[in-house]
């Protein structure tokens, strides 16, 4: 399983890219693998907002839904609509071609309680 | 499991606390298939091996192996066995032939279900009942305590474990193993056969995905060698370890009822549309009066198969409404693998329950479309 270095991690198992004030959203291979095939995906729509914490879509694989949690708060720049056709994309790609929301970062502040890939992979552990 | 699981539709059944959890005897050969092992009605069972689509697929197209062993079996026997099995059977067990096995509910007087089982008919004074694990105990109970007047009711599920291999291929990866050629056993119809040299088993043509295939019974001793033979048997016919996740959805594409979905204590067959397993005609069964009544008189709420029009997954608990009020409820969905769309079972009023009516399911607060469509959702091409 893998966890690039250059990304931030949530305790929700979404992974954050920041890149100057756009932060790229999806979920961690961890959970991609944990969901089992992934068959639907619910996104906000462009121009919406997101709230840190606060559900801001949702993914189902055949046996299980989860909410997707946002890391952090502001107005969402862009949607990957791509995977709402091939959701399969989020077992195959969970950090490249499965990304799932742009957001205009709000405040920086929230970005501060984001894991690195040491600390997610040392709590995923301790979650097992 | 994961915080971010919103619901997971795998949970232990609620009637039953799974605090020691039982192990089948293929457990170890589970984990080193690599395995994702759930609590299911208080086993440790495979959920999944490589990822349910790719199984179910795989049955639909060569053959599937699954581990059902934590089914239970139920014997009942004596010179008046065959009495006691027609007064718990809402099938009538008299209308089939020594070797034949029958499905049928078990109810309780006022008609809801204690159980949906296959019966296995040796002769009039030997029956096997194969029962779910959730009910094991309370089917032992319950036919104990009806029938145990009459005939000796043995709970012989420790004696037993269960293989079953299910697909077009699932006769010829037997046929090299079986000292009886699995061509000759007929559907529903089951034989006492030696397996691989030496195993004893009860081999009948049955199971739970709409395939052709059979169910294979074995003491737990001979359970790792009888899986390991069937696997490099199959091999060549492209045989894959099957988890419960794609037993389900293998069942739902058929329509084939589940207890504590589409049956429970509450639902009747009457209710549940099982009405061709409930032989009311000149006979008294536990549970017969009320059917009779609730026939006559016409049901409540009726179930009914549907498939997604709009886009969404139809789950267990969301609501089915029409025009913003509620009309019923879903018991099972899924993303269908073999037809790629959302489809579901649910109880609704029997005004709509007309193949082609148009009626809405609840996912998330938003009203998706739907369609009642005839059962079985998937028909198999051969």
């Amino acid at each position: 399983m893998e966890f690039p270095k250059d990304l931030k991690y949530t305790k929700e198992h979404e992974w954050v890219k920041v890149e100057g004030n756009i932060a790229t959203v999806g979920i961690t291979d961890y959970a991609q693998d944990s969901l089992g095939d992934v068959v639907y995906v619910e996104l906000p729509q462009e121009g919406g907002t997101v709230t840190k914490n606060e559900p801001f879509g949702v993914v189902e694989s055949v046996k299980a839904v989860s909410d997707l949690y946002s890391p952090i708060s502001g107005s969402v720049h862009e949607v990957n609509d791509a995977i709402i056709d091939s959701p399969e994309a989020i077992n195959e790609d969970p950090y490249g071609d499965a990304w799932m929301i742009r957001v205009e970062i709000g405040n920086t502040n929230d970005l501060s309680d984001l894991m690195s890939s040491d600390e997610y992979q040392k709590f995923i552990e301790e979650e097992k | 499991m994961l915080k971010i699981f919103r619901r997971v539709f795998f949970a232990c059944p609620a009637a039953v606390h799974c605090t020691v959890l039982k192990r089948t005897p293929l457990y170890d050969i589970h984990l080193s298939l690599g395995a994702r092992i759930v609590d299911f009605a208080g086993w440790e069972m495979p959920v999944q091996y490589k990822g349910v689509i790719e199984e179910h697929l795989a049955v639909r197209s060569a053959c599937g192996i699954f581990d059902v062993s934590h089914m239970g079996e139920i014997e009942v026997s004596g010179p008046r066995a065959e009495e006691a099995v027609r007064l718990l059977m809402t099938n009538d067990i008299a209308r089939v032939e020594d070797g034949q096995c029958q499905y049928t509910l078990l109810c309780y007087p006022n008609g809801g279900v204690v159980d949906d089982t296959i019966v296995y008919r040796y002769n009039n004074e030997r029956f096997l009942f194969c029962v779910n694990a959730s009910n094991t105990d309370k089917a032992y109970e319950w036919i104990k305590e009806q029938v145990s007047s009459i005939a000796l009711v043995e709970n012989l599920s420790d004696q037993y474990a269960q293989i079953a291999i299910q697909g077009p291929n699932a006769a010829s990866i037997l046929e090299d193993l079986s000292d009886i050629p699995p061509s000759e056993i007929k559907p529903f119809h089951f034989v006492l056969a030696e397996l691989s040299g030496g195993i004893e088993a009860i081999v009948s043509r049955t199971g739970y995905t709409g395939e052709d295939g059979f169910e294979i019974y074995i003491a737990p001793t001979d359970a790792k060698e009888l899986w390991e033979a069937l696997m490099y048997s199959g091999e060549e016919f492209g045989i894959a370890p099957v988890g419960l996740g794609a037993r389900d959805t293998l069942r739902l594409e058929m329509g084939y009822p589940l207890y504590g979905h589409e049956l429970g204590e509450g639902i009747t067959p009457i209710e549940a549309n099982l009405g061709k397993y409930v032989k009311l005609e000149g006979r008294e069964f536990i549970g017969a009066e009320a059917l009779r009544a609730q026939k006559a008189a016409g049901v409540k709420r009726t179930l009914v198969g549907f498939r997604m029009k709009d886009a969404g997954i139809p789950r267990a608990g969301y609501e089915i409404a029409k025009n913003g009020k509620k009309i019923g409820d879903v018991v099972s969905g899924t993303m269908s693998p073999s037809l790629k769309e959302g489809i579901g079972t649910g109880f609704v009023e029997p005004a709509f329950k007309e193949v082609g009516t148009e009626v809405d399911v609840v996912i998330r607060g938003r009203a998706a479309k739907v369609e009642v469509v005839k059962l079985p959702f998937y028909k198999r091409p051969y």
